[in-house]
């Protein structure tokens, strides 16, 4: 332990909230807590003290994987220059409704 | 790519507006700048607490009483959106607390000043988090994405704050003599500290050419100071409290209020610890806790036993 009060942290957990039913879950910050329920009761108080949630995700930060921003470039390319994946690649005729 | 080339990738991403994400490389100083000053805010949310939590139990009516709960709950929300923050550059939350209990990291200095009257509510309400929200709403647009997303959020929040502080002056301003004197008396003490609270004028900032070019501020000191001046002193003149500055004029060439010195002797001690309320604050900080140990042990072994069980 490297701090002066000899104090380690609670897990840190990676929360989630769906604003709206209907709407996806949206990551909006971290927190510590000793276990999942006191995680999503942290959550409720830390992240919806005005009616922001509808329901809550929690999970360890240490559980979650992330690409790496440093090949973004080669490992976001396959999707570049597949144009045909949008509507717009393709010619329609004249006078065709509702396509 | 060797580090040159990795800087001016980085700058270049910051001069385009792109935010800066945890994973992305930045300069060594650039995260030890952050980390400083997030855990520095996050550490003024939590020490922020405890002028205001002095008048919970004292508060002069029920509404008034829940409006500053829910007020000192929302600061003590702040700052671990802060540290939340923070953690995201790689600093742990327990050393991050640590530096705060020895006294090591720093908060702000406007929390070392005592709350002495029920006005005093009013009074840090209305210029403490006027001012904090200047300098917020600044902090909306910094380069690194999480802080950016906490300010937002608390900028949000923030603006009940503000609010709520102006009403006590307005019920206060508008009442008995005593209770005149009483919100004039808060705002003599308070105007001044809330003016440092934007740090040292632009010349004697040390950090703040290179964070106006990470862009991690956007405005300067002295930039928003002014702007805080130029917005309050009409809402003092609504209350029609005086402002304790003889040197308080409109300045029609300007469009700016001219303005007297800060005593920096003043905000230069109570940084080094010498204010009025540095040694309590971290007392009370300590206290809670210490207290608070067992409670967190006690939950680190229930989760455990918990786990253990749903093994078996």
């Amino acid at each position: 332990m490297s701090n002066e009060k000899n104090e380690t942290d609670f897990p840190l957990w990676e929360v989630f909230i769906q604003s709206k039913r209907g709407l996806d879950h949206k990551h909006v910050g971290s927190l510590h807590a000793a276990d999942a329920r006191m995680a999503i009761e942290n959550a409720r108080d830390v992240y919806t003290r005005r009616g922001e949630g509808n329901s809550i995700w929690v999970v360890l930060a240490e559980h979650l994987h992330a690409s790496r921003p440093e090949d973004q470039g080669a490992f976001f390319d396959p999707a570049d220059d597949k144009v045909y994946r949008h509507p717009t690649f393709y010619v329609m005729p004249e006078g065709v409704k509702h396509i | 790519m060797d580090e040159k080339q990795l800087e001016a990738g980085f700058q270049a991403k910051v001069d385009a507006e792109q935010k800066i994400e945890p994973k992305d490389w930045m300069p060594a100083d650039y995260r030890k700048n952050l980390v400083r000053q997030i855990s520095q805010h996050a550490h003024s949310e939590i020490v922020g607490m405890l002028p205001e939590g002095n008048w919970i139990t004292r508060a002069p009516n029920l509404r008034r009483k829940t409006v500053l709960l829910a007020k000192v709950q929302d600061e003590a929300g702040h700052g671990l959106y802060l540290y939340s923050a923070a953690e995201s550059l790689g600093a742990a939350r327990a050393d991050l607390n640590d530096q705060l209990l020895t006294g090591k990291a720093k908060y702000s200095s406007i929390f070392n000043y005592p709350t002495l009257t029920w006005a005093d509510i009013g009074a840090v309400g209305w210029l403490v988090d006027g001012a904090a929200i200047m300098n917020q709403v600044m902090l909306c647009r910094t380069s690194y994405g999480p802080y950016a997303r906490a300010m937002v959020r608390i900028c949000k929040e923030e603006s009940f704050h503000q609010r709520q502080g102006y009403e006590i002056m307005c019920v206060l301003a508008k009442g008995t003599p005593e209770q005149r004197e009483m919100a004039q008396d808060a705002l003599d003490r308070w105007w001044w500290p809330s003016l440092m609270m934007f740090g040292p004028s632009d010349a004697n900032s040390p950090h703040s050419a290179q964070s106006m070019k990470w862009k991690i501020k956007r405005q300067s000191n002295d930039e928003l100071r002014q702007t805080f001046i130029d917005r309050t002193v009409p809402q003092a003149d609504f209350l029609g409290l005086r402002i304790p500055d003889d040197k308080l004029k409109w300045n029609e060439a300007t469009k700016h209020y001219d303005w007297g010195e800060i005593d920096w002797t003043e905000f230069n001690e109570i940084l080094k610890g010498n204010g009025p309320c540095n040694k309590e604050r971290l007392e009370a900080r300590n206290k809670a806790h210490d207290e608070g140990r067992w409670v967190r042990e006690a939950a680190l072994a229930h989760a455990a036993k918990q786990a253990k069980k749903q093994a078996a």
